[in-house]
């Protein structure tokens, strides 16, 4: 959506915010209506037992929804991290039921019945409570994820407001499409973690301006490591990944294209601290795809 | 982090299972299933000690209204009894509708 439509007031009001939305709400409000069924629900009680082990209460579907059903007619499955619950954390049962659903993806996909895997990411990465499992968890996503993308096309979504960190953020950078919005962060190291190990003057954690002009979803966007950046809308966000489906799998994924981002990042001037507005210049000039 | 039990009599049965909310800063999640005896049967589990009184005082209202013999656990993150109140309604309407 561009400027104009953002300051008409009557789609503005008709807009259904999808960043208000909790994991399984959001779930729910992309799968076509009367298709949505979920796989190892809060019912089955797959909860962390590491949490209550140091105090920490869990959740009953340790915070991954795991939802099948069918986007725009087609078989999907979504993948959502629940972000309000320890940050969205991956622990050792919510990263074993997301590999687990993209391991059935993938031999889904072998059997000639492909199905469409949507990824809802808004995390800090590894569950610090689970330390290791929570850091093998991860290399297992990204594992199947990469075994799983040649065959079918994985869609992410960040919508925000957690944004997507850690671990998580190579996960959301091994999708073959990304859509972000303008409210969305994508970063390997959070802003707080930067400011921890390299000092304020580094990088200030509580500048929002300058967190968002580095990481935010317009930037991503402008400097294509995000695919699409689209407005807070369920609506649009829907039709933006049926979009994203419809090109298929793309024939050289971001994460493969090595030599090109090693040279370029070689060609930079590090003499100074780039502005956002030249990142944009400097990555702009690649050619994507 | 704290965790206790509360029995309730009960009169109605639960029509469905359901489950609301999200163990976030401030919220809980709530699930409600059928109880296997006569009872209303409720787990807590909290990240705030030392507020059995309050949990107490907020489920005896909240079964003075709801008589279903229903298995309740309640995954609890700080949320004001007003929260909590709510919430147990919410799923309550759905664990009756």
């Amino acid at each position: 959506m561009n400027r104009a439509t953002l300051l008409d007031p009557g789609r503005f009001l008709a807009r259904k915010s999808f960043i208000e939305l909790n994991a399984r709400e959001r779930s729910q409000s992309l799968l076509d209506d009367g298709t949505y069924r979920e796989l190892l629900g809060p019912f089955d009680r797959l909860e962390s037992p590491w949490l209550p082990m140091q105090g920490v209460v869990p959740q009953a579907d340790d915070g991954l929804i795991v939802a099948l059903g069918k986007i725009g007619g087609k078989d999907s499955v979504i993948l959502a991290v629940e972000g309000q619950f320890q940050g969205g954390s991956a622990g050792e049962v919510s990263g074993a039921k997301m590999t687990a659903a993209l391991d059935l993806a993938h031999e889904d996909a072998r059997n000639g019945r492909p199905i469409q895997v949507v990824l809802l990411l808004e995390t800090g990465g590894v569950r610090l409570q689970e330390a290791n499992l929570g850091l093998e968890a991860i290399a297992e996503i990204n594992s199947s994820l990469v075994t799983l993308r040649r065959h079918a096309a994985i869609v992410c979504v960040i919508a925000g407001m957690v944004g997507c960190f850690g671990g998580m953020s190579i996960t959301a950078s091994l999708c073959s499409y990304l859509i972000m919005t303008r409210e969305a962060r994508l970063g390997l190291n959070g802003p707080e973690v930067i400011e921890e190990m390299s000092g304020i003057d580094e990088f200030d954690a509580g500048d929002r301006q300058l967190i968002w002009s580095v990481t935010g979803g317009e930037q991503r966007h402008a400097t294509g490591f995000a695919d699409y950046l689209v407005e807070d809308d369920v609506e649009a966000i829907k039709q933006c990944i049926i979009e994203a489906f419809h090109r298929g799998v793309p024939s050289r994924n971001r994460s493969e294209q090595v030599e090109g981002y090693l040279r370029d990042l070689a060609a930079i001037d590090v003499s100074h601290q780039l502005e956002s507005s030249e990142v944009r210049k400097l990555w702009s000039k690649r050619e994507n795809r | 982090m704290e965790k206790f039990t509360l029995e309730y009599p009960a009169s109605k049965a639960v029509r469905q299972r359901a489950h609301v909310g999200v163990v976030g800063s401030g919220d809980l999640e709530v699930l409600i299933e059928p109880s296997l005896d006569h009872k209303a049967h409720v787990t807590v589990m909290t990240s705030v000690d030392g507020f059995g009184k309050t949990w107490q005082l907020v489920l005896d209202r909240f079964f003075s209204r709801y008589h279903a013999a229903a298995a309740i656990e309640i995954h609890d993150f700080g949320a004001t009894p007003g929260t909590v109140t709510l919430r147990l309604e919410q799923a309550a309407e759905r664990s009756l509708s």
